[in-house]
């Protein structure tokens, strides 16, 4: 266990930098001059030129990786180019919310997806199947800004019940953590109502069955755990794309999360910040994943780590 | 309840006053209000912040030696008490007010103006306003690292300040009004360095409370501001990171006193068509042309003719009513309320016929294949859609590069150019109303360089000339000579049809039932989406 | 806590594999659900190749009466089925033809997306060891890497093009489905009945073939259909940074994106485009589950 976590880890730091290469690679290659930005528009060459030697674009590409992975390793993610904060303050301010409303949206996910999930399986073919089935169709093809405003305005709005917007109190995740909830219950119910299907056909639920054991023993402590398993490997994914990209819903409720720092950045071409949101994302990435892996023989105890 | 029982009474107390001194009154209503902006606060340093957000809370702020009449584009004396200029425009003294104080507590003084100025030329600094400042005497020599200092700017006494341009420039006093020369204590920007942006310290009417990055920023009234009667809100809470469509409902749900992206295209249509709501819309003018440039140094816009055609092409009134009319159509490069504009320009009319003949007689009978480059915040690709469907019928096949607004500035400014470029969302918004603001960069022979804003990269030497000899009249008496001057250098322009000038945009501001103060205040010039120093509650 | 071990475990006969290509069309084709989502997926690839004939307008045709004097789009009526968009374009035409680019999109993309995604799943959870674990790392090196900067970086460089966009939409979703299919493989490879093909010594791809592929379907078929929806709205996010389909030309996913702040003013403008992929997703959700069922012949009581 020790020497496998070992391992992980220093492939996860290999990941890392693999990350940090290619996407160097990408944002140099990209044909946006920052110097140029920065500079403004009533700039001479000179001006530019005179910036873009202070911040060191004009070295060749290895050394400017270089000196980034040298910062780097100081836990420098640099200035931000266009707000010219530490990219590091401007993550720290927003990790907190990213978190919080990644955590309550995955519960929102798999409180609703899986008891879809196992509702549906349970009464697989019959009328309720497939209106959970068209349910969560509706739910991933639904395009998520129309369903957070569409949300906001009966619940906020409307109804008052809860605040249109912002962040701070538990009211304010409520919608938001919902909005995302709904998309990924879609894709965990589905999930979950076909590994379920298919243990239930197995041969030991029979027997299990056969035996005469209640149904929801046979359920719960028979086929759930072992359907679980593709569920638990989306969560690790569902880290990923939590980190990385929720800018509608953010957006929509007002949440300062990480997503709409990138998405800002990306139109903006401001690399550092670039960079910085990319890394922390990476890592949740490789950790989420990590996790999947290290949770994955609990429930099944044939897997092994290797 | 107890809060509202002592603001009556006080209300009551003052009102014997009110008579009397009304400004004083006024400023003691105090009162808090929330605005809200969809994109981070970047800075809040006046040498670096350049944004729609950031712009005008830093007026609020700092301030210049120059300031405006609020809600109009008058200059009048701000940290200045007077100014006198010699008769060859080339010396501007400025005598500096009496007891004004940073809100740290210190007098500011000759030095201060000294120091801010040039921090901003100091290419460490890395202001993208530095060239504002380009006619100050020492300005090459102090971008370029040979100087420390500005040999221009003199102080002559505590409170006098002598700054020698080294050209005749009628804009400078603008540029005394404009964010970059504003006045900073060199203290609080060598204890925060490169965060001064998020500590920042200056003389304005507000000074900062309260910074969430991200998500709210708090503005407070400076008690000891220099001017009476400002500012008359106690208290301005920033909400950040909204959608406007959102903000649009907090406004109408009482929540938000003014929405600061505006009312979004998608509910301009409800709010307008709703009595009550269409009452709290404020309309006015905005110093804002919306253009299509074309690359005159390549084929097939090198020829004059063919930019004849386009610009006789576009259906400028279709593409108003697509953005639902919020705007003028325009015929000229500067929006009909800037001094120079032309009255009674005839500029190219829409005439399709008339511009599949230019076409043919310059060798494109059956038209040619082009790319429009377009930022990708609506409206902007739809009414590239309509510019796109207007050239198709003339027989010019145009393929949309629909970018990120960032990679579309760097493909105009590239050295080879792009064909065309819808300038909308990245239009220019003058800096300041003065008709020179919408030559040099973006028209003159200094933009049209690797780099540059001019992507028509539009050269035309004998113009540059004319633009010259127009800054350099800089006798306020002679203000409308010098107007006509500016009128004549951009009918020259048109002649060249470098661009089609589209329409000029309205503004449209929403206000909450709350909100008090002169319309005006609300479509100030030179603030967005407000005055803030000004504005105040009911 | 072993919830395997059934008394008979280990005399478990391996569900054999799938019988012949005409038993599995007549299967399939007893299932009415089945059939519907054929004829559907049918209609709709029709009308996607027949647009030119049967759409009532020129997709990108802004109609003068289209809008509103004050520029608002028409709601449904006799003259525009659907109603008209933002610039008085028909709705209902740019659907039609908008169903070829979601298409390929949604079908061609997604399907590469399916097919690299469970081979290497499969590959590294059932090989393990060196391949199994480089093959995981990539997976991982892969999701960790911001599509969108790649999507931008592929639209400033080259011509933005639909194949583009279904090149980034196919790299970047693979990974989801390597790492679910990786994880089901894990867990397969253990099951008895390969243990005792293991002994028996059946070949590798006997097993993965014969045993591990078909107890997958419906993973992937979950991943696949449901991938559909995703995929499509998706290549709405890279067209407007500048990658994919370019305005004027429409795709069920740009024609959501462009108006959904409107959807408030003028429902139909979302409403129409949704409801077709909704509608696709769900047509080969029923085909999938049609199919294995079909496949499957180990299975009792279908109903």
């Amino acid at each position: 266990m020790a020497t496998y976590l070992f391992r992980r880890l220093v492939q996860a730091v290999l990941i890392l930098l693999g990350v940090s290469l290619v996407t160097f690679v990408l944002l140099y290659l990209l044909p946006a001059d920052p110097a140029r930005q920065i500079a403004g528009r009533t700039a001479s060459a000179a001006q530019v030129a005179s910036i873009r030697a202070q911040l060191g674009l004009d070295q060749p590409f290895f050394v400017q990786y270089g000196r980034y992975l040298a910062s780097l390793v100081q836990g420098d993610l640099g200035r931000s180019y266009l707000q010219r904060s530490q990219v590091s303050d401007l993550i720290a301010s927003r990790l907190p919310a990213s978190l919080l409303l990644m955590v309550a949206a995955i519960a929102c996910e798999l409180l609703i997806g899986l008891t879809m999930g196992v509702a549906a399986a349970v009464r697989r073919g019959r009328a309720s199947d497939h209106v959970l089935m068209v349910g969560s169709f509706v739910t991933v093809s639904a395009p998520q800004f129309v369903v957070g405003l569409l949300l906001l305005y009966v619940f906020a709005v409307k109804l008052g019940w809860f605040p249109i917007g912002g962040y701070g109190t538990a009211s304010h995740l409520v919608l938001p953590a919902l909005t995302l909830g709904i998309l990924g219950a879609g894709w965990y119910s589905r999930m979950m109502r076909s590994s379920m299907v298919d243990v239930l056909r197995q041969d030991y639920i029979r027997t299990a069955r056969a035996k005469g054991l209640r149904r929801w023993t046979i359920l719960a402590r028979h086929a759930l755990p072992n359907a679980i398993l593709p569920v638990i490997a989306m969560i690790g994914i569902d880290i990923g794309l939590f980190m990385s990209g929720i800018v509608v819903v953010e957006s929509v409720f007002g949440w300062p999360g990480i997503g709409q720092l990138a998405w800002q950045a990306i139109q903006r071409v401001d690399l550092p910040i670039i960079m910085g949101v990319t890394l922390v994302s990476a890592v949740a990435i490789v950790l989420g994943n990590l996790l999947a892996d290290l949770v994955a023989p609990f429930v099944d105890p044939r897997i092994k780590l290797q | 309840m107890t809060s509202l029982l002592k603001r009556s009474v006080a209300a009551l107390a003052l009102s014997a006053a009110v008579l009397a001194t009304p400004t004083i009154a006024a400023a003691q209503s105090g009162g808090s209000i929330t605005v809200t902006y969809k994109d981070d606060i970047a800075t809040l340093d006046p040498a670096i912040g350049y944004d729609w957000q950031n712009f005008s809370m830093i007026k609020a702020i700092f301030d210049g030696l120059m300031d405006y009449e609020p809600g109009t584009a008058k200059l009048r004396p701000g940290l200045a008490e007077s100014y006198e200029i010699s008769p060859d425009g080339k010396v501007f003294t400025f005598k500096l007010r009496d007891g004004v104080k940073f809100h740290n507590g210190r007098a500011m003084t000759a030095e201060d103006v000294k120091y801010s100025f040039e921090r901003t030329v100091d290419p460490k600094t890395q202001s993208p306003g530095a060239g504002f400042l380009g006619s100050i005497e020492g300005f090459e020599a102090m971008q370029g690292g040979t100087a420390t200092e500005l040999s221009g700017v003199k102080i002559v006494d505590p409170k006098t300040v002598q700054v020698t341009l080294s050209r005749p420039d009628a804009t400078f006093l603008s540029v005394m009004a404009l964010n970059f020369s504003f006045i900073v204590p060199k203290e609080e920007v060598e204890k925060y360095g490169a965060d001064f942006g998020r500590h920042p310290v200056g003389t304005g009417a507000f000074k900062l409370a309260d910074w969430t990055l991200g998500q709210k920023l708090t503005l407070q009234k400076n008690p000891d501001y220099y001017r009476e009667g400002a500012p008359k809100l106690d208290e301005i809470n920033f909400e950040i990171g909204q959608e406007p469509v959102v903000s649009l409902l907090r406004v109408q749900n009482g929540e938000v006193d003014v929405p600061g992206d505006g009312i979004p295209p998608a509910k301009f249509r409800e709010v307008m068509g709703n009595p009550d709501q269409a009452a709290h819309v404020v309309q006015g003018v905005q110093l804002h042309t919306g253009y299509i440039t074309m690359n005159t140094k390549a084929a097939p816009f090198d020829n004059l003719k063919v930019r004849q055609a386009v610009n006789m092409a576009i259906n400028k009134e279709r593409i108003v009513q697509i953005i639902n009319g919020r705007a003028t159509p325009a015929n000229q490069p500067l929006p009909p309320t800037m001094p120079g504009y032309v009255e009674n320009f005839e500029g190219y009319k829409y005439d399709v016929e008339g511009a599949k003949k230019l076409l043919a007689e310059a060798g494109h009978p059956d038209g040619f294949e082009t790319e429009l480059f377009v930022a990708n915040v609506d409206p902007q690709p739809r009414i590239a859609q309509a510019i796109q469907q207007d050239l198709a019928a003339v027989g010019i096949k145009a393929s949309l590069q629909n970018l990120a607004q960032a990679n579309v500035i760097a493909a105009g400014g590239s050295a080879e150019g792009a064909p065309m470029i819808w300038s909308g969302g990245m239009a220019w918004i003058a800096d300041f109303p003065d008709p020179s603001n919408f030559y040099g960069p973006i028209l003159g022979c200094s933009g049209a360089a690797e780099g540059g804003w001019n992507w028509a990269k539009y050269c035309n030497e004998e113009l540059d000339k004319k633009a010259a000899e127009a800054d350099a009249i800089v006798d306020p008496a002679k203000a409308a000579e010098r107007a006509a001057a500016w009128g004549e250098v951009y009918k020259g322009v048109m002649a060249d049809a470098p661009w089609v000038p589209v329409f000029n945009e309205k503004r449209y501001t929403m206000r909450s039932e709350r909100m008090g103060g002169d319309d005006a205040l609300y479509i100030d010039p030179v603030n967005t989406p407000m005055n803030y120093k000004y504005v105040e509650t009911k | 806590m072993s919830v395997l071990a059934g008394p008979d475990a280990t005399t478990i006969v391996p569900p054999s594999a799938p019988v012949g290509g005409e038993g599995v069309l007549r299967r399939l084709f007893r299932r009415k659900l089945a059939i519907l989502g054929l004829v559907i997926i049918a209609a709709v690839v029709l009308s996607a190749v027949l647009a030119p004939e049967v759409a009532p307008f020129d997709p990108n045709e802004q109609f003068f009466d289209g809008l509103t004097l004050e520029g608002s789009p028409l709601p449904p009526s006799e003259r525009f089925w659907l109603g008209t968009d933002l610039l008085g374009r028909d709705l209902l035409s740019r659907i039609l033809f908008g169903a070829r680019n979601s298409l390929i999109i949604g079908v061609v993309a997604n399907g590469a997306a399916l097919i690299i995604g469970t081979l290497v799943g499969v590959v590294a959870g059932y090989f393990r060891g060196l391949i199994g674990a480089v093959l995981m790392r990539f997976t991982d090196l892969m999701m960790a890497f911001p599509a969108l900067l790649l999507a931008i970086c592929l639209a400033a460089v080259l011509r933005p093009s639909l194949w583009i966009v279904a090149l980034v939409i196919a790299l970047v979703n693979w990974v989801q489905v390597a790492r679910v299919v990786y994880s089901e493989t894990r867990s397969l490879g253990e099951r008895e009945f390969v243990a005792a093909e293991k002994t028996l010594g059946a070949s590798s791809s006997r097993i993965l073939f014969r045993h591990i592929l078909p107890h997958l379907t419906s993973t992937v078929i979950v991943y696949g259909t449901l991938g559909i929806s995703t995929t499509v709205l998706l290549e709405a996010t890279l067209s407007f940074l500048g990658v994919g389909v370019q305005p004027p030309d429409a795709s069920w996913g740009n024609i959501i994106f462009e108006n959904q702040t409107y959807f408030q003013a003028a429902p139909w403008l979302v409403f129409f485009p949704g409801a077709a992929i909704l509608l696709l997703a769900l047509a080969f959700n029923l085909v999938g589950d049609g199919l294995r069922d079909a496949l499957d012949p180990t299975e009792e009581g279908r109903h």
